[in-house]
């Protein structure tokens, strides 16, 4: 890889806000790589976590919002418990993903990740519980992958493992509270969580894509 | 012996033979579960990553009305549920500015004094392997279990003050007292996926393939599991893994509690056998463990 920085870049806030933001010394990285080696996701990721480290350090924030690192770590905490230097790295990944929604970065690949997030948190606020038909349905239709698992869904049924209908709890007065009550205090806008600009990117690089493989 | 019990999301929809064996497992030990009456979803882990605030929000919610049913512990089977309901306590505890914050969120005064247990926690050390010995009444001999920890069951350490942290015990342990025979094998925490089953299918097909592999290579007949998500993962995606990397896995995933329960003589049927995608009775009928038909 290879990188201009300007003065600007490292002259940036950007390691001191995160630092201050999520309490953790990325400072201390001294990029041993032990983050990456045990990383059961690195083989898909562009930049592999001790990379993404040495890029907050140097301040290089839009490198670091829009890659598809940030979105595929899968929140399995081996990095946390390995690192040397006792940096929460797990964490610092959560944090970058919520700046990117705070700064709406989408990134370039890897749209489902997020729109699966939005997805999943407006299902607990509809209803409370996690509606997983209501998920499911919704996930293929904004995602443009209408007919995933399809072949899954009968034998669930059969099982019993899945509910046609949701299921409400009685006080979604109160839920709907705290959710409006978080995204205040987190200075977050709410309508972000499920944001059209999103889903229409998504769709309209899932139909090129289609086209492109008709060809 | 009662317990606040937290079934989670998961428990009510795709994992509900863990929800039944739990309770028959529970009901044949003399442990009462009573359900948290209106309990939400603790957000997972799609709440982590978006709002921080909402995340500690949401279990805590579940903690005060867990609060209001008594002085009882929470007993949750979930792993993802256990780790949020413990880091959201841990933040209660020890963070002043975010504790404000989330009291303000959620209406009332609360400073993490609901403690929280895993179900295998709870089974292990509290009720203890001397007790669970004496009640069982089929010794699954033969049975050789890969047991599957995952990720959150003992990560962070810290937070989950569970067991060993690169290599636990428990379900071994577990395993060993109603006379199945867990293999060593160096996957127990390797991560299967978990969130990315919809939305990044194959790395959980390569990440779940490669622990069934490690599992066969390693003689185990069935893996053992303790969340929601990993059995889910390696059963209901078995077929798909089989047809992507051309394999011939035909490895049923239990949880801890339908083997617990098939040693302490409770019915197959009860237990949701049947409900796996992966058939497990026909290893049960060789092993003599469920009558042949």
């Amino acid at each position: 890889m290879k990188f201009f920085i300007s003065q600007d870049i490292i002259k940036s806030s950007f390691l001191e806000t995160l630092q201050k933001d999520c309490g953790e010394k990325v400072s201390h990285c001294y990029q041993c790589g032990k983050c990456s080696a045990g990383c059961p996701i690195a083989f898909q990721m562009d930049y592999l976590p001790n990379q993404i480290m040495r890029l907050v350090q140097l301040g290089m924030e839009e490198q670091v919002l829009t890659s598809k690192t940030i979105w595929l770590c899968a929140s399995c905490l081996t990095c946390t418990c390995r690192c040397p230097r006792e940096i929460d790295i797990a964490e610092i990944m959560d944090y970058l993903r919520r700046r990117a929604y705070q700064k709406q970065l989408i990134p370039l690949e890897e749209t489902e990740i997020p729109l699966f997030n939005k997805i999943f948190l407006k299902n607990i606020e509809l209803f409370g519980r996690l509606y997983e038909m209501g998920l499911i349905g919704m996930f293929n239709i904004l995602s443009g992958n209408f007919f995933k698992d399809m072949a899954l869904a009968p034998k669930m049924f059969l099982k019993q493992k899945i509910g046609i209908f949701p299921h409400r709890i009685n006080n979604l007065k109160e839920l709907r509270l705290i959710f409006k009550k978080s995204g205040k205090l987190a200075k977050a806008k709410r309508n972000r969580l499920l944001h059209p600009k999103l889903i229409i990117l998504n769709l309209f690089r899932k139909v090129i894509g289609k086209i492109e493989g008709l060809k | 012996m009662k317990y606040a019990y937290f079934p989670g999301c998961s428990l009510h929809s795709t994992a509900k033979e863990y929800d039944i064996s739990a309770r028959a497992v529970a009901g044949a030990l003399g442990i009462e579960l009573l359900e948290i009456p209106d309990w939400v979803c603790c957000g997972a882990t799609p709440a982590h990553l978006t709002l921080h605030l909402l995340s500690l929000a949401l279990p805590v919610k579940n903690l005060l009305a867990a609060k209001k049913l008594g002085n009882y512990e929470v007993a949750t089977c979930c792993a993802a549920c256990f780790s949020r309901l413990k880091i959201a306590n841990k933040f209660m505890e020890d963070d002043l500015e975010h504790r404000g914050n989330v009291e303000e969120i959620v209406g009332a005064k609360y400073s993490g004094e609901v403690k929280v247990r895993h179900f295998l926690d709870i089974l292990v050390n509290v009720f203890g392997l001397k007790n669970i010995n004496q009640r069982v009444t089929k010794k699954l001999s033969g049975l050789k279990v890969a047991c599957y920890y995952g990720c959150l069951l003992t990560r962070p350490p810290e937070v989950t003050q569970l067991d060993d942290l690169e290599d636990p015990h428990l379900m071994d342990d577990l395993m060993k007292i109603i006379g199945a025979e867990p293999v060593q094998w160096p996957y127990k925490t390797e991560c299967c996926g978990a969130s990315f089953s919809l939305t990044k299918t194959d790395i959980v097909l390569k990440l779940s393939g490669d622990i069934l592999q490690m599992a066969q290579d390693e003689g185990a007949q069935a893996i053992v599991v303790a969340c929601p998500l990993c059995q889910s993962n390696l059963d209901l995606r078995q077929g798909m893994i089989n047809k992507q990397y051309k394999k011939k896995f035909n490895i049923p995933v239990f949880y801890f509690t339908q083997l617990l329960g098939l040693a302490l003589g409770i019915e197959g049927t009860k237990l949701g056998l049947e409900k796996h995608l992966v058939n497990p009775l026909p290893l049960l009928r060789e092993k003599g463990i469920i009558a042949k038909r």
